[in-house]
């Protein structure tokens, strides 16, 4: 059943009293700016308001209550400790530009965390400001650019992409005023080292990386990569939307990496949020420093403070209107503290364990991995090409099925270049029994697909709606309620 | 299989042009096109009187899973774009060789048409890209 | 070991299934001269309970003071429900909706809030968020760059009365893509942008007008002049507005003639608490023909296999994971928890509720005002009508005397005199219903002291 709109629920002249200030207050605002008619805001009372949106939040699926093995997305559990010690009032309630003497703990908290980042990821500087993966990916490309441009060398503009590179990677290129040139991945996974070599040169402002790529793969020659783009001038970029396949095993900036960006919101367990908020700190190397977006936290001796534009005057600039989310960077502060060093090493390892053991069950059960002969990192890949052609049932029928087996689907059609793909990561924190019931779902509906495909095709079935026509979505244009 | 109708010129990029009796040239996307990309949403064809140069892309389809540029095969002015596009783009994928065409262009130079691939140099890069 | 389940048992049937000695095994694909020894730098683990003594004796040093700084960051009554609500697993841990049929929650209220802040903005449609207010008007000047498919400029002109630190933002995300800004000045007995100032662009290739209501010092625009110069000279019209101040102010939508072409901001006001500077969300919102040129998801309602309605992400064709590199912008994440706060918060609050807030703001903010020009070596700067911030002008440099405030348990105002020399001494203030008229004298107290001390000093 779905819910009524909050707007079917109003009626007029309703409200929640307690919430706001009573005493009728004349409208001080010149005539000529006043708002002619009240905005269309609901008009109900806090129950109904309470009661409407906790029911909503009922037709979710989410890590708390389903399997969410979405690959790239790193659904692991979000520790409620964080949300808790994120939240104490002290740390809520202070305003972003009160004096630095009012914030000396949260000032140490962000400290820390950016030495720890930099210990994690082997890299000699981390800023914190950028709010997402891709401000940070803009953060690092636009410091290439500008380290290209402090030394005159006005020609490098293009930026080398896999084509198996995620979305954001191009597209932040462009954004900072690049040209994209994307190179081929070979069969086993790895890129073409003779396809870099040939479009190398001194155009080549860098090469934006993820290792392991989003094949799944760790890219087994990144030495050899670096000679080829730090030897024709260019800048390494790491990608670190897959860094929980290598946390604590593996620092980027051991493989020659220039500058990182992380997910804290993936590889830190900082809350998805239904689509955020995130945040994409960046670290770099040596040669980087000069240009990181501020501000950054200094410390002398047991005081702390801002870095800004007059400490980094070579500063690519300000991302944000503050100083990024620190909420989400105190929820990865207090995530890495209850961690440890040797919890953080842990991640990696019983990530990498559930996604090989997934997968070899997956592979016994019959599917066929994109890379067999490969290891999986923390995520791997399964094609349903096979599955599709014979029983016309494709991937994202699949996906939905899985929904009624009370599972949320994994990633659908990325990386693009394997057909009909599932990408799978089912993260640390999930349990064997968890990772079984899983690969018995998907043997119970692909037998469905051998005899029954209407199962897949007209799924979901158990769902607050069954399966959602896209293209009248974007055809027939609904994008607000109206009143009647 | 798509439908490669032999009186056409063809782009490998998967646009088609026809020449008209008026001089002016014709503009769409094949078969193959609108298959690749489903049911199209919205159409954005250029308006009367742009000037275009060979190659730029000059339209917009869109469909669900992708939006992909129309590129001009020839240099010229626009004589007109589809307006019938602008309420039903799904013309182009139920008729993509005739009400669904794009855009009318008047070319500067008629060996621009003649250079596109014709009918048969189309059908086989079709067959090479789908391996 | 925190949060991973696994036991010996597990382990070992696990590794046996894989064919593997140990989880060394696993990594043996990675060349051995990249393997890191141990992670020295970082601390040894905490279990819960001293985590959270760790974090309350760090947060106990930045005991609480009251607050009178706005500057891009409000402090409102937030409903208790809101955060109770936004907390739930359900929202809290739940991702993108990509599965849109499991998130029809997430997409539904994503829907309600699209309806709220397109009404509230006067404009046609709404995305589903994007940052924040800075990050919102760099987006807002690229789509106008965009949508202005006439001018070939890139020219923007900025008010100087616009947030510095939006400045900043926009020249070190905007400036990548060869937007040029021209600044427009401000009146320095009213505090509002000198519509005359424009004059000396007319004729000339502008591609856009940034507009913001109110403006930095709080100070009321000629927002009307300034959309229909913009329009007259094949300029857009972009409004960066505050989203209280809407409940009472003419929305961007029917600024002038045509009303503003894009509307745009930052939402904190709406249900997010200050947190030390974010997440906040920047909201946008456009007239009907430039849709396809907005950045940021979309949320449409539609139908499902039954005919019911269900709501889903759309228009995605222009998004990062389909277009590429011609997407209108890289945004992938945006600011959802945020907004699943600020559609509670309105829900909660409706529109008489936020007109009281926004009011009542507004007359504290000049009780605050009228109070602290009292105080020797104060005087109020500008002289216009103003929202809920206003700027004080000190004979004396602003910085130890915000210390000594501070000192006393009141965070000031913000010191503007960095970012406007030409003003002198200047410090923001702002009072929002938040503060009682006895906090209202505590600072005018408090002022009167710290004044009064470095006049003696």
């Amino acid at each position: 059943m779905l819910e009524k709109l909050i707007f079917e629920h109003s009626a007029p002249g309703r409200s929640a009293d307690a919430q706001f200030p009573q005493a009728p207050v004349e409208s001080p605002v010149p005539t000529e700016l006043r708002r002619a008619a009240p905005p269309l805001l609901p008009e109900v009372s806090e129950l109904q308001a309470v009661r409407h949106f906790t029911r909503l939040s009922q037709l979710n699926f989410s890590i708390d209550t389903h399997f969410y093995p979405l690959g790239s997305c790193t659904m692991k559990y979000n520790p409620k400790a964080c949300n808790q010690y994120a939240m104490l009032p002290e740390l809520l309630g202070r305003h972003p530009l009160a004096p630095e003497s009012t914030g000396q703990g949260l000032l140490q908290c962000m400290y820390e965390l950016q030495e720890m980042l930099m210990e994690v990821t082997g890299m000699r500087g981390v800023s914190l400001t950028p709010m997402a993966g891709a401000q940070g990916e803009f953060a690092g490309v636009a410091m290439i650019r500008a380290y290209h441009k402090s030394r005159n060398d006005l020609a490098r503009n293009e930026i080398i992409v896999p084509d198996a590179a995620h979305g954001t990677n191009p597209a932040t290129a462009t954004m900072c005023g690049c040209t994209v040139r994307e190179i081929p991945s070979l069969p086993n996974g790895d890129i073409d080292l003779g396809a870099l070599q040939s479009v190398v040169g001194p155009q080549t402002a860098g090469i934006m990386l993820t290792n392991p790529s989003t094949l799944g793969v760790f890219e087994r020659r990144i030495r050899e990569v670096a000679q080829i783009v730090h030897g024709a001038g260019g800048l390494l970029y790491y990608d670190g939307a897959n860094l929980n396949a290598i946390l604590g095993k593996v620092r980027p900036g051991d493989m020659s990496f220039d500058v990182i960006h992380m997910n804290l919101h993936k590889t830190f367990s900082t809350p998805h949020g239904g689509g955020g908020p995130g945040s994409g700190a960046v670290g770099v190397s040596e040669t980087l420093l000069p240009f990181m977006p501020v501000p950054l936290v200094g410390r002398q001796g047991n005081t702390y403070r801002w870095l800004d534009e007059k400490d980094l005057p070579l500063t690519i600039g300000r991302l944000s209107s503050f100083m990024g989310n620190i909420g989400v960077l105190l929820r990865a502060y207090v995530y890495m503290r209850m961690l440890g060093r040797a919890g953080m090493q842990r991640v990696s390892e019983f990530a990498t364990l559930n996604a090989n053991y997934l997968m070899i069950k997956l592979r016994e059960a019959g599917f066929e991995l994109a890379y067999p002969e490969r290891r999986a990192g923390h995520e791997f890949i399964v094609t349903l090409r096979h599955e599709a052609r014979e029983y016309g049932t494709n991937a994202m029928d699949f996906a939905k099925r899985l929904l009624d087996y009370g599972f949320h689907a994994p990633t659908t059609y990325f990386p693009l270049l394997v057909p009909e793909c599932l990408l799978i990561e089912p993260t640390e924190t999930e349990a064997k029994e968890d990772l079984d019931a899983f690969v018995a779902a998907m043997i119970a509906i692909r037998q469905e697909a051998q005899s029954e495909p209407e199962k897949l095709k007209g799924a979901p079935w158990t769902l607050p709606v069954r399966r959602l026509d896209d293209v009248r979505a974007a055809k027939h244009l609904d994008l607000k309620w109206k009143a009647a | 299989m798509s439908n490669v109708p032999a009186d056409l010129r063809y782009l490998k990029s998967h646009e088609w042009a026809r020449l008209e009796a008026d001089g002016t040239i014709t503009i769409g996307i094949s078969d193959h096109a609108q298959q690749a990309l489903g049911d199209l949403v919205f159409v954005e064809a250029p308006e009367a009187g742009r000037r275009v140069r060979a190659g730029e892309a000059c339209a917009v389809v869109e469909s669900v899973k992708a939006a992909s540029d129309i590129y001009s095969p020839v240099s010229g002015e626009v004589v007109a774009g589809n307006a019938d596009l602008g309420g039903q783009p799904e013309l182009v994928n139920s008729d993509p060789y005739g009400a669904g065409w794009i855009m009318r262009i008047r070319p500067e130079d008629k060996t621009q048409f003649a250079a596109m691939l014709d009918a048969r140099a189309y059908q086989a890069a079709l067959a090479a890209e789908t391996h | 070991m925190p949060f991973i389940p696994h036991t010996e048992t597990d382990i070992r049937a696990m590794l046996a299934a894989i064919g593997a000695s140990d989880t060394e095994a696993l990594f043996d694909e990675i060349p051995a001269e990249f393997r890191t020894r141990g992670l020295d730098g970082v601390p040894a683990a905490l279990s819960e309970m001293e985590v959270g003594r760790l974090m309350s004796d760090l947060a106990a040093r930045d005991t609480r003071r009251l607050n009178f700084i706005g500057a891009g960051a409000y402090e409102h009554h937030i409903p208790s429900a809101v955060w109770a609500i936004v907390s739930r697993g359900e929202f809290y841990s739940a991702y993108t909706p990509y599965q849109a049929e499991a998130s029809q929650g997430t997409l539904q209220l994503l829907y309600e809030y699209q309806t709220m802040m397109a009404s509230l903005t006067g404009m046609d449609i709404s995305n589903a968020s994007l940052y924040d207010g800075a990050s919102g008007l760099a987006e807002a000047c690229l789509m106008a760059v965009r949508a202005n498919r006439k001018s070939k400029s890139q020219r923007i002109l900025l008010p100087v009365a616009l947030n510095p630190t939006y400045r900043s933002v926009l020249q070190a995300i905007a400036g990548n893509q060869r937007l040029a800004f021209d600044l427009v000045p401000y009146d320095p007995q009213g505090g509002q942008t000198v519509v005359a100032a424009l004059e000396k662009y007319n004729g000339q290739d502008i591609t856009a007008v940034v507009i913001q209501q109110p403006n930095f010092f709080g100070t009321l625009e000629d927002v009307d002049a300034v959309t229909d110069w913009a329009h007259a000279n094949g300029a857009l019209a972009i409004g960066a507005v505050n989203p209280t101040s809407l409940a009472v102010l003419k929305p961007p939508g029917q600024w002038g003639v045509r009303g503003a072409d894009i509307a745009c901001g930052d939402g904190q006001p709406l249900g997010v608490p200050l947190s030390s500077g974010g997440p906040y969300f920047g909201f946008m919102a456009t007239k009907s023909e430039h849709v396809r040129q907005m950045p940021g998801r979309i949320i449409g309602r539609t139908l499902d296999l039954d005919g019911k309605p269900g709501f889903t992400l759309t228009l995605q064709a222009r998004e990062q994971h389909i277009r590429r590199s011609k997407a209108t912008s890289n945004i992938c994440t945006n600011q959802g928890l945020l907004v699943t706060a600020a559609t509670i918060y309105m829900s909660i609050v409706g529109p008489k509720g936020l007109a009281q807030v926004a009011a009542t703001s507004m007359q504290r903010t000049q009780q605050l005002v009228d109070a602290l020009a009292r105080v020797p070596g104060v005087r109020l700067a500008f002289d216009r009508p103003r929202f809920h911030e206003a700027v004080l002008l000190l004979d004396r440099p602003v910085g130890p005397v915000l210390e000594a405030l501070a000192s006393r348990g009141i965070v000031g105002g913000y010191d503007i005199s960095a970012h406007y020399p030409s003003l002198g001494h200047g410090l923001l203030v702002c009072a929002t219903e938040t503060r009682t008229r006895a906090d209202i004298e505590t600072y005018a107290c408090a002022l009167g002291d710290v004044m009064k001390s470095a006049a003696a000093a």
